[in-house]
């Protein structure tokens, strides 16, 4: 496993700004990435500081990869389903598994959650955000996965060992990834889940029902906010829950940009990036 | 006030006949977010009069889970009187477990 001082999740301008401080403070450094995030649909940025000339999003993050790099950061492209701490934090990731001793999570707004009747009623009472924690619940149960991607066939993975039998409900989306052999992967699209005191299974829009006895929702790719609510950070809805210096409750865990709600805009991640690398540094120099 | 350890065996006399409030953590070793709702419990235990705290390994304890419907941990009970007064799943800042505990 590679072993960091710290990692970056999301590249966006929180998590590359933290990066050339962390970088320039010779710590390593790696900074994983999924995609371009937000800044990718913004065309032309104009309110942000220094610029003679609008800039793209793209452009604007690309050039700061440039800098990144140049100043020692480690860049790369991956996927992370999950983060478990234990005095150092342990990544996994679809491409492997990374540890560092301090961790920022920066990848931006968590998507829209899913709006189907009961979901948030039932949370708790069959309905979980976390395989890892909540599997054991099931042992010999009936099972489904709510996802479409790879996030959902890692949770997934969590459950197999387990449960008794279990399906991927992608409730009306293509499914993009790859299910296990004998799962069953069901694309209708979902009106309700069920149940009175628990969940005992899903009615889909053409009236036809699933029994199920859990539902693990991993819709999409894991947002900062389901990462930090795993670790055991304190999220406030969907925004992790940080002090002034950027940190969480876990120790050596920061989030800056737009996971940390408020203004979101470049200038404030940026900022906020700043911030959450001097904490980072000092953190790792004195505990690491 | 201390944390009390709770199991099949003591429940019924530290929980459900105890004459004050009792919060009760179903945690387990595996679970992360459980590993930062332990010491949330212990510090507002510490400054905390009139109310029992206690943490129940799910793993050990898991026919008292199931009878109180636990299905995601961390979950926190409050009984009174022998019955669930409130209740909360998922990670709760110490602010929350006061609105819980209604204090």
């Amino acid at each position: 496993m590679s072993e960091y001082d710290i990692i970056i999740v999301g590249s966006g301008p929180a998590g590359l700004s933290a990066a050339l401080y962390t970088s320039r403070a010779n710590l390593r450094t790696l900074v994983i990435g999924k995609d371009q995030g937000a800044l990718a649909k913004a065309e032309k940025i104009e309110n942000y500081f220094g610029l003679a000339e609008p800039i793209s999003g793209c452009e604007l993050v690309e050039n700061t990869k440039i800098q990144a790099r140049s100043l020692g950061a480690e860049l790369i492209t991956d996927e992370i389903f999950h983060i478990s701490w234990n005095q150092g934090f342990v990544l996994e990731g679809r491409q492997g598994n990374y540890q560092a001793k301090a961790v920022l999570l920066a990848t931006g707004t968590s998507r829209k959650k899913a709006d189907i009747r009961g979901l948030a009623e039932l949370e708790g009472h069959g309905v979980s955000y976390c395989a890892i924690c909540d599997a054991f619940f099931y042992r010999g149960r009936k099972v489904a996965v709510l996802g479409n991607e790879e996030y959902a066939v890692h949770e997934l993975s969590q459950l197999l060992p387990v449960a008794g039998s279990a399906v991927i409900l992608t409730d009306g989306k293509e499914f993009l990834a790859k299910a296990p052999e004998g799962v069953p992967v069901i694309t209708k699209k979902i009106r309700s889940v069920d149940g009175e005191d628990a969940v005992c299974g899903v009615t889909f829009e053409d009236g036809s029902s699933l029994e199920t006895d859990g539902l693990f929702v991993a819709l999409g790719s894991a947002g900062a906010v389901d990462l930090a609510r795993k670790v055991g950070a304190l999220t406030d809805g969907r925004s992790i829950q940080v002090d002034e210096t950027m940190a969480t409750n876990v120790p050596g865990l920061y989030a800056a940009g737009d996971c940390t709600g408020g203004l979101l805009q470049i200038s404030t991640a940026v900022g906020e990036g700043a911030k959450a690398a001097m904490s980072m540094i000092k953190f790792v120099r004195r505990d690491g | 006030m201390a944390v009390l350890t709770i199991t099949e065996k003591n429940f019924e006399t530290e929980v459900l006949n105890s004459e004050v409030p009792v919060l009760v953590d179903f945690w387990a070793v595996w679970c992360g977010p459980c590993q930062m709702q332990g010491p949330i419990v212990d510090e507002l235990a510490e400054e905390t009069e009139g109310v029992k705290f206690g943490k129940l390994n799910v793993d050990e304890n898991i026919s008292l889970a199931q009878r109180y419907g636990v299905a995601s941990i961390p979950t926190l009970l409050v009984f009174k009187d022998g019955k669930i007064a409130a209740s909360a799943v998922g990670l709760q800042s110490k602010e929350g477990l006061k609105k819980l505990l209604g204090i």
